[in-house]
Parts: C-alpha cells; sequence; structure tokens
C-alpha cells in the first residue's frame, strides 16, 4: 500500500480527497440518511477494491541484464536449501556442456513479513548464509564451481539485483515440489518470467523432507 | 563441468563459528524505510486515538439511540451545534493547507520569499482557526458535563484542537527558521514533515467536522 503522507505534496492531494470522499456523503445523507450510508458503504467498498487491485492489471516493465563479457555462458540460480538437490547438479551439469560457464547462487534471506516490517533481517541471512554454504560445498563435491550470494528476502527482487551485478544469460529457480513450495504458492517461477526478460528454467527438487524455513524453500 | 573458477569469499564470511560475532551487512533493495515504518506507526496510533473517541460519539448516537439528535439538553433546550462556524473555520483551515503546499513548493524552487510567505499565512490561518474555535466553546452554551454529547463532542473537537496547538507550534519553528535562511532547494526536509502533519490536521478536522456538525 502507498503510504498517503509520504510527501507533502502526497498529503496535500490526501486532504483534497478526503474533502471529495465526504462531500458526495453529505451530499447523499443530505437527500436521505440511509443513501448517505449506502453511498459511504459503496465509496468505501471502491476505494478499498482500487486500493487493492490498482497496478495488479499492469502488464511489468521486463528488466533485461546488461551484457557480459562474450565466450562464456553465466547461470543465476535462485533457491534456498534445494539448492543441494541432485535435480539441479544435473540441470546445472546440462546446461554448462560446451562452453565455458559461471554460476552464481543466490539464497534469499528469507525472512517472516513481521521481522520484514521492522528490519530485523540479521537472523534471516545468518541463517541463509549456512544454507549457502553447505549448497557450495554440495555443488563443489559434484564438480560445480560457482560463487554464492545473499539475496534480498523476495525473491524476485533478488534476482533483480543479481541481475544488475551479474548479466546472467539463464535464470534456475528451483524449488520444492508443488504442494510443499511456497514460492509455487507466491507465483515466483510465473512471476520472474513475466518480469524479467530472460528464460527461466523451473527445477523441482523433491528433497523427501518438509522446510523449516519462514519461506519454506 | 567446465565452469570458471569464482571466489567463494561471499558464502565464506558468514561461516558457522563466527557467524554470530558481527552483523551481517544490511541489504536495502527491498527493506522497508524505517521512515516509511514510523509515519504508519504514527498514523495507527493517531487513528487509534480519533477512532475511540468516534466510538463513543457512535455508541451514544446509535446504540443509546436518543429520540433527538443532537439531544435535548437536561434544561429541556435542543442543542445547537455552531456549524456555520465550524464551516467558516473548515474554510480557513483547508485554505491554511493551501498555503501549506504554496510554501513547500516555493522553497523547492529556490523563492524564499514565497516560503516565508507561505508559512506566515499558514501560521496565522492555524491560530486563528484555533482562536475561533476556543470563542465558540465559550459562546456554545453547554459543558462537558452535561450530558454524553457534550462530553463527545468536546472531546473531539478539543482533541482536534490540541493537534491544531502542536501544529501552531512547528509551524512556528518552521516559520522562523524559513525567515532565518535554514531551508534551501536541496534541504527543506523539515519543511516537507511539518507540511505532512499539517495536513494530517487539516483531515483529521474534516473528519470531525463532517461527524460532528453535519451529519
Amino acid at each position: 500500500m502507498r503510504n498517503p503522507f509520504k510527501t507533502e505534496a502526497d498529503a496535500f492531494r490526501f486532504v483534497w480527497l478526503t474533502i471529495a470522499y465526504f462531500a458526495v456523503i453529505v451530499a447523499g445523507a443530505a437527500i436521505n440518511t440511509w443513501l448517505g450510508v449506502v453511498v459511504f458503504v459503496l465509496e468505501t467498498a471502491g476505494l478499498a477494491w482500487w486500493l487493492i487491485t490498482r497496478g495488479k492489471r499492469e502488464e511489468p516493465i521486463r528488466e533485461a541484464p546488461p551484457a557480459h563479457p562474450a565466450g562464456e555462458r553465466r547461470l543465476l540460480v535462485v533457491a534456498n536449501e534445494t539448492v543441494c538437490g541432485p535435480e539441479l547438479l544435473a540441470e546445472l551439469h546440462r546446461h554448462a556442456q560446451g562452453s565455458p560457464t559461471r554460476v552464481l547462487v543466490v539464497s534469499p534471506a528469507l525472512n517472516t513479513p513481521l521481522k520484514h516490517w521492522v528490519s530485523d533481517e540479521d537472523g534471516a541471512r545468518s541463517a541463509a548464509a549456512e544454507r549457502l554454504e553447505a549448497s557450495l560445498v554440495a555443488m563443489r563435491a559434484a564438480g560445480i564451481e560457482a560463487r554464492g550470494e545473499i539475496g534480498d528476502g523476495d525473491p524476485l527482487q533478488a534476482i533483480a539485483d543479481a541481475l544488475a551485478t551479474f548479466a546472467p544469460d539463464e535464470v534456475i529457480i528451483s524449488t520444492h515440489p508443488e504442494g510443499r513450495s511456497n514460492w509455487l504458492e507466491r507465483d515466483v517461477v510465473a512471476g520472474a518470467r513475466a518480469r524479467f526478460a530472460l528464460p527461466v528454467t523451473h527445477v523441482v527438487v523433491d528433497l523427501g523432507v518438509t522446510a523449516d524455513s519462514p519461506g519454506g524453500e | 563441468m567446465s565452469a570458471a573458477a569464482e571466489a567463494h569469499g561471499h558464502a565464506g564470511g558468514h561461516g558457522h563459528g563466527d557467524a554470530n560475532l558481527h552483523p551481517p551487512p544490511i541489504h536495502y533493495s527491498s527493506r522497508i524505510n524505517p521512515l516509511i515504518v514510523g509515519i504508519f506507526l504514527f498514523i495507527g496510533s493517531e487513528i487509534m486515538l480519533f477512532g475511540s473517541f468516534f466510538t463513543v460519539y457512535f455508541f451514544d448516537r446509535v446504540v443509546a439511540n436518543p429520540p433527538h439528535w443532537p439531544p435535548i439538553s437536561p434544561e429541556g433546550i435542543p442543542y445547537e451545534r455552531p456549524w456555520f462556524v465550524a464551516l467558516v473555520n473548515t474554510c480557513i483551515l483547508v485554505t491554511s493547507s493551501f498555503t501549506m503546499h504554496w510554501a513547500t513548493t516555493s522553497i523547492k524552487r529556490g523563492n524564499r520569499a514565497g516560503l516565508c510567505a507561505g508559512m506566515t499565512l499558514t501560521f496565522l490561518l492555524g491560530l486563528t482557526f484555533l482562536l475561533t474555535q476556543v470563542i465558540e466553546y465559550h459562546r456554545i452554551g453547554f459543558n462537558t458535563s452535561n450530558t454524553a454529547f457534550a462530553a463527545t463532542f468536546f472531546g473531539l473537537t478539543g482533541l482536534h484542537g490540541f493537534h491544531v496547538f502542536v501544529g501552531l507550534t512547528i509551524l512556528l519553528a518552521m516559520t522562523i527558521r524559513s525567515f532565518r535562511g535554514h531551508f534551501s532547494p536541496e534541504h527543506h526536509h523539515g519543511i516537507e514533515v511539518g507540511g505532512i502533519y499539517w495536513h494530517f490536521v487539516d483531515v483529521m478536522w474534516i473528519v470531525v467536522y463532517v461527524t460532528v456538525y453535519v451529519l
């Protein structure tokens, strides 16, 4: 939700919106008290609907990464604990065949909404760092050289951040199977395909355990 | 795999052993701005404060449901709400929002004279509003202890009046600082924040006026 008091100009606009909102209610109530109540309910419902739905129907502006030096392939892997899964390692091997490949693993610092709002992200970042390091060790053991970064708690924002610094050719998102994946429920894969102008591969990794992290991946 | 070797330092720095010795670096891309959290908390607390007064008001009006509204006083005379004077006062306060916005726009454009004039007018209009309200309190003919209606009337308008008083104190400081040349097109955060508060006071008055005086 946009803060109506973010700037003085926003607040000034809000004054006028308030005047218009109440002027219609008073006009309705002047005709009949119950008409005023109906106008109040309709206006409030319309306002709530507008606040909830605005921006959702707009086509997102697709973000593309900057160009990187020719002769190499760059893969961006976004995963949390599922980065250790054999399905993902096999997919990385398949993508890396034939050309030098650089791999960046981003582990989003998944956090609870309350902690996100109060900027208490130390624990989430520490947990993400530990998972990331375990993932890199597992990848190294499988013969894949990669570096890792802790990303934003929002996976899409984490991808956008990595696009700016890493310039990947492809994004690989690793999730749990449907039903156990919070990211699939939140349409992270579909959101990435809509938002970013580059191939997005979805790899389902069945670790056979239930996640206990805040984001559930 | 023919992957190019890259450093592992990014992840290595957050190891298991010393992970809690230093806080991890702050990541800003989608972090909630503390100022935004602060203003939401402020608005939330104000809504709860005014909301509690409005709850009492509507309880008296809807649940207690007296046969007449405004109710009849113990002396048998209907209470009179000075809606016309309050309407004039509303116009004064809305006009002060205009002058406040003019002052902010002026300093953004580097017009210091406009800033000083806008701030002075805003302060004077706000003072006029408050003084008019005080005079009305003396002339209104009932007091807080008369009925529940009288108590909630003074409670709501008085609570808003207190906000106007706080706003005037802020406006006075802003006006003095404006005349001393403390603000520039690049640095006028004090004007922005004070302006936001003043518009908030204006919005709250519109809600109070419509609820208490008109409906």
